[in-house]
């Protein structure tokens, strides 16, 4: 039985995805490229632990990349 | 006869967590009018650190295209310093400083904890227990600070072995708007400081640097200049002078003149 889709929330933006869909598919839906960095509810994940990092409906995901800064 | 005047070579490096640099210059990369001014005002002023940031990318799935800044970065060449600006909570800056730390393969961070929108004030009553969090992390943290002596001594108590108090508001240009606090602080604590936001002119720059200030980190200032780079190799002479006067150490001021040229034998004195 297939698990029922989620819907998370990345950069604002709201994504579907299938149920027990990682950060890993999370990112790859976005289609950033690299160099960026992940969290998920305000806690950061390095990049070796996406793919064992389980979403949850609702979870909010900050996908930053560099920029100019002061 | 002429003598020659003295070579010093003197190593006058800044240190900070033991890592030496040569410039006392720490340059923000942003508001610059295009990438090519800031890459210029880089290559002119040779800043020991260049300020960065991290923000949300929003794009569609299959629009991503190549960061550019990234790319500038890698070819300057410049150490970079990440910020955490921005952010208005510990838990957002220790998890921006976490999430900086894998981009740029750096400890360094420049902690920015906003108290105040309107003035961006640091958070003075959260800044000590982002930082402390942050050092036993491992992070080599830069604290954004006010001239707060007390709040200062604490983040050197927490393991900060540098700070960066501002001299104003970010982004103001006012210069060193409480001269004594900062002076006093100057005097109290021997961590290395650099005077971080609100310096306007090289004048500015010189001043704290005579003052004793280990460095100065600006952006704006020359960002914002009809002539960034020229401004970029001001500031960069400016802080130069500043910290060769503050080694010469400077004359003692007196309230009356002082005749620069010899009184004895003065032609004609006393003949009318």
């Amino acid at each position: 039985m297939t698990a029922a889709a989620l819907k998370v929330w990345v950069n604002n933006t709201p994504l579907e995805l299938p149920g027990q869909a990682t950060l890993a598919d999370a990112v790859a839906r976005f289609g950033i490229q690299p160099p960026f960095a992940a969290a998920v509810n305000l806690q950061f994940v390095p990049n070796t632990r996406y793919p064992q990092t389980p979403l949850s409906e609702g979870d909010r995901i900050d996908l930053i990349a560099p920029v100019t800064g002061g | 006869m002429h003598s020659t005047p003295t070579s010093h070579t003197t190593d006058d490096a800044l240190v900070l967590y033991g890592q030496r640099f040569a410039s006392r210059l720490l340059l923000g990369s942003s508001r610059y009018p295009s990438p090519d001014v800031l890459q210029a005002a880089v290559r002119l002023a040779q800043p020991a650190m260049l300020t960065a940031s991290l923000r949300r990318q929003n794009l569609q799935a299959g629009e991503a295209t190549p960061n550019h800044f990234w790319a500038m970065l890698n070819e300057l060449g410049v150490p970079v310093l990440p910020n955490t600006a921005g952010c208005h909570s510990v838990a957002e800056a220790i998890t921006t400083a976490h999430m900086a730390r894998e981009v740029f393969a750096t400890p360094w961070i420049k902690l920015e904890l906003i108290g105040d929108d309107y003035t961006l004030q640091p958070d003075t009553l959260n800044l000590v227990e982002a930082a402390s969090r942050l050092i036993k992390d491992g992070f080599q943290v830069l604290p954004y600070c006010t001239e707060d002596l007390v709040l200062c001594q604490r983040l050197v108590d927490v393991g900060c072995q540098a700070i960066m108090p501002w001299a104003a508001p970010i982004g103001t240009g006012k210069g060193p708007i409480n001269p004594y606090a900062l002076r006093t602080l100057r005097e109290r604590l021997e961590v290395p400081m650099l005077v971080d936001a609100g310096l306007g002119l090289p004048s500015h720059a010189c001043q704290v640097m005579e003052w004793g200030f280990d460095g100065v980190l600006l952006n704006t200032a020359v960002a914002l200049a009809l002539d960034p780079v020229r401004m970029a190799g001001a500031f960069a002479n400016a802080t130069q002078a500043g910290r060769a006067a503050f080694l010469a150490g400077a004359m003692p001021e007196h309230h009356s003149a002082q005749p620069s040229t010899p009184v004895l034998g003065t032609p004609f004195w006393h003949q009318t």
